[in-house]
């Protein structure tokens, strides 16, 4: 436990003033202060009150004189002051003394759970060193500007975006991605600031100013993020406007209407007094306020560590109510890349076979520059002689006839095989087909597929079991290449053939299908998607990192391309939410039953003040679990 | 334009909430914020006010916070 200056002096008076209210309580216990003896105890109290309050009732003059009469300060003063009253010196003592301490608590509790938060942020830049007329400078990241090169050497962080002109090295981007493997970068490539640079020294020439560059970017997201407002926050905020005011009054009411109806001495009237001091001690809604900022930092906090942005706590509050998420298909569950996926030779299965008939494609397809063509090569891998291949020619909609070797190849679809007087069967699958024929007789077939992601499938399952209970695929693509992805995700409902436009209107029937407050998400790679991104309730962009229109349009930013992060943010989500409500509803049910105790003399101050700073106490140690759990 | 603020010190959450209700309130202020967190104040005005304005935020965080520090950021 580390204090700052301030905390150790508060610390100082707290000790000393606990061990004078030890004394003090020892000598009320062996009758020192009995009869007329009282005003040595009430001058033996006061010591230990004024060391460790003075402050609050220097504050609550204070405020009173600027005419803010009902802050806690007052309400200590009035509840201590009471108790002097009542000649309960001990006590009097003790309310300052455990206010005290739950201050301090509190200061250190959310200057701890402020470090954590700090320490996130730690991926900011501090200089950067310039190349200017041939000298390196060192200067501000704010300084430099767009088009500049600035130098980084090995270990530094990257203070602004830009592109490698020269050097080559290994940058770590776990402090944004949470990605421990490092990424390779050289010339012509982008680099990211807020990344630490390895081994080697590049030279970078900026491309964005440090305010547009990434890491300034995420630090103002993040540092405001807890500012969009939350529906726990609404009621919060909704419920302290009544609470104080209506404690209050309710102090004042019993403090008077009972003794005067009941009639009777001065007993009575103390001892209403009290009650209406326990009232006003656990009037303050400190417990509840804090709860909300300080569960979503840490909530937030805790999904950036594994490399996920929280653009709000609101996004996070609609995470957790998730009830549907829609994902668009490739890219995001699949690579977005055609490769090879099956290769079927007409007669026997043979591995000589299937490498013959790759070769045809290959050979067949290598003037062209078609995606498809690109794999069929890729798939081959070695590469062929120019002199082979005589002409080819592309036969548009249908595919390639070209001559390699002497022979002539068909490479194309099925009408092009029938075009020329070759049978060739359409088989089930998703991809798309190529029918190969050479000189005539039919070879078989090579089938290119987009490939899943590794971990899609895992991510649908762990959603599943976070709580999800329906998974949407969207996708432009053809229906049979969609089903194929589906099933082997476990995706429950597929919509494809859409267009872009689609897209949006599919994304508001769906949420329109929602029941009550369930919410929809939509994860995109956030390239094309943005306004599906933005027309969710919770929009997720993944493999953004560097990417503007996804981090402008998306309400959280996967910065990799781990999508099985976003069943952990869910968790966190639920998590968060669950910590909130339960500080929430602990924090009005004390305070309501000490309301209630107290109204019919139960309730001692001890009690009081466990309902004050007890409970914001436990309420602090219960948000900072969240801070605390690595990823 | 926006203005930013660092705050030291601010006393709880309430306080904060409290200091942000009261300066949203200053006529000229656009929106307010009070980032209990983080120790930010932000607050939005029109340009040609914004000296006049910001004289009346800081009065008001002197006012209802005086051990409170405040450093334009």
């Amino acid at each position: 436990m580390k204090l700052n200056k301030k905390q150790k002096k508060w610390l100082a008076r707290i000790v000393t003033a606990a061990v004078l209210f030890v004394v003090l309580e020892i000598l009320v216990h062996m009758g020192a202060f009995d009869g007329n003896k009282w005003w040595i105890g009430f001058l033996f109290a006061l010591v230990p009150y004024l060391i460790v309050g003075y402050d609050v009732i220097l504050k609550s003059i204070r405020n009173i004189s600027r005419g803010d009469v009902f802050d806690e300060n007052f309400l200590m003063m009035i509840a201590t002051f009471g108790a002097f009253g009542i000649r309960e010196y001990p006590e009097a003592v003790a309310v300052m003394l455990l206010y005290q301490i739950g201050e301090l608590f509190q200061n250190y509790a959310t200057g701890k759970s402020r470090d954590s938060i700090s320490d996130l942020m730690s991926i900011a830049p501090e200089t950067a060193f310039v190349e200017r007329d041939g000298e390196i400078e060192e200067v501000d990241p704010d300084e430099v500007e767009a088009g500049e090169i600035i130098v980084i050497r090995p270990g530094e962080r990257i203070p602004l975006d830009g592109e490698v002109t020269e050097g080559e090295s290994l940058i770590d981007t776990s402090a944004l991605t949470g990605e421990p493997v490092p990424r390779r970068a050289a010339c012509g490539d982008m680099v990211i600031s807020g990344c630490v640079n390895g081994q080697g020294t590049l030279k970078v020439r900026t491309t964005k100013a440090y305010e547009d560059s990434t890491v300034a970017r995420i630090l103002e997201m993040v540092e405001t993020a807890t500012e969009k407002k939350t529906r726990v926050e609404n009621f919060v905020t909704r419920f302290a406007h009544v609470y104080t005011p209506i404690v209050t009054i309710g102090a004042v009411v019993l403090a008077l209407i009972p003794p005067i109806i009941l009639g009777g001495g001065a007993q009575v009237w103390i001892s209403w007094i009290r009650r209406a001091c326990i009232f006003l001690v656990v009037s303050c809604p400190c417990a509840l306020v804090i709860s909300v900022p300080l569960g979503f930092f840490g909530g937030i906090g805790a999904a950036s560590r594994i490399g996920v942005l929280v653009k709000g706590s609101n996004y996070l509050e609609a995470l957790a109510h998730v009830n549907t998420v829609v994902f668009d298909k490739t890219g995001t569950l699949t690579r977005g890349e055609f490769r090879v996926s099956r290769i079927s030779p007409a007669g026997d299965d043979s591995k000589e076979a299937q490498d013959r008939l790759l070769e045809l494609a290959a050979c067949a397809e290598y003037y062209s520059t078609h995606p498809i063509a690109e794999s069929i090569r890729t798939a081959y891998g070695c590469p062929i002689e120019a002199s082979r291949i005589g002409n080819a020619e592309e036969i548009a909609g249908h595919g390639i006839l070209a001559s390699a070797d002497g022979h002539e190849i068909l490479a194309g679809n099925a009408k092009l095989m029938q075009s020329r007087g070759i049978s060739a069967q359409e088989p089930q699958t998703g991809g798309t087909v190529v029918h190969i024929a050479c000189d005539g007789k039919y070879e078989g077939i090579i089938v290119i597929s987009d490939t899943v992601k590794d971990g899609a499938t895992q991510a649908v399952r762990d959603m599943k079991a976070a709580g999800v209970r329906k998974c949407v695929m969207l996708t432009g693509d053809r229906r049979e290449s969609a089903m194929e992805v589906a099933s082997q995700i476990g995706i429950d409902e597929v919509h494809a053939q859409l267009l872009p436009g689609d897209k949006v209107d599919q994304i508001e029937k769906l949420m329109q299908s929602e029941s009550g407050s369930g919410k929809l998400a939509f994860v995109g790679d956030g390239i094309n998607d943005a306004p599906v991104l933005m027309r969710s309730d919770v929009g997720i962009a993944m493999g953004s990192l560097g990417s503007d229109a996804a981090i402008e349009a998306a309400d959280i930013v996967l910065m990799d391309d781990d999508i099985t992060k976003i069943a952990q943010t869910v968790k966190i989500a639920r998590k968060t939410i669950g910590i909130i409500h339960a500080n929430i509803i602990f924090a009005i049910a004390v305070k309501i039953i000490i309301l209630v105790l107290s109204v019919f003399g139960i309730a001692n101050m001890w009690m009081a003040i466990f309902g004050d700073v007890g409970v914001l106490v436990l309420c602090i140690l219960n948000a900072m679990r969240l801070l605390r759990r690595n990823g | 334009m926006k203005k930013k603020y660092k705050l030291n010190e601010i006393d709880c959450a309430n306080c904060a909430m409290k200091l942000e209700e009261a300066v949203s309130e200053i006529d000229g202020v656009k929106s307010a914020k009070v980032n209990y967190m983080m120790q930010k104040l932000t607050f939005e005005a029109d340009e040609d006010r914004i000296d006049e304005v910001e004289k009346a935020v800081l009065g008001i965080c002197k006012k209802m916070e005086p051990d409170m520090e405040v450093a334009p950021l």
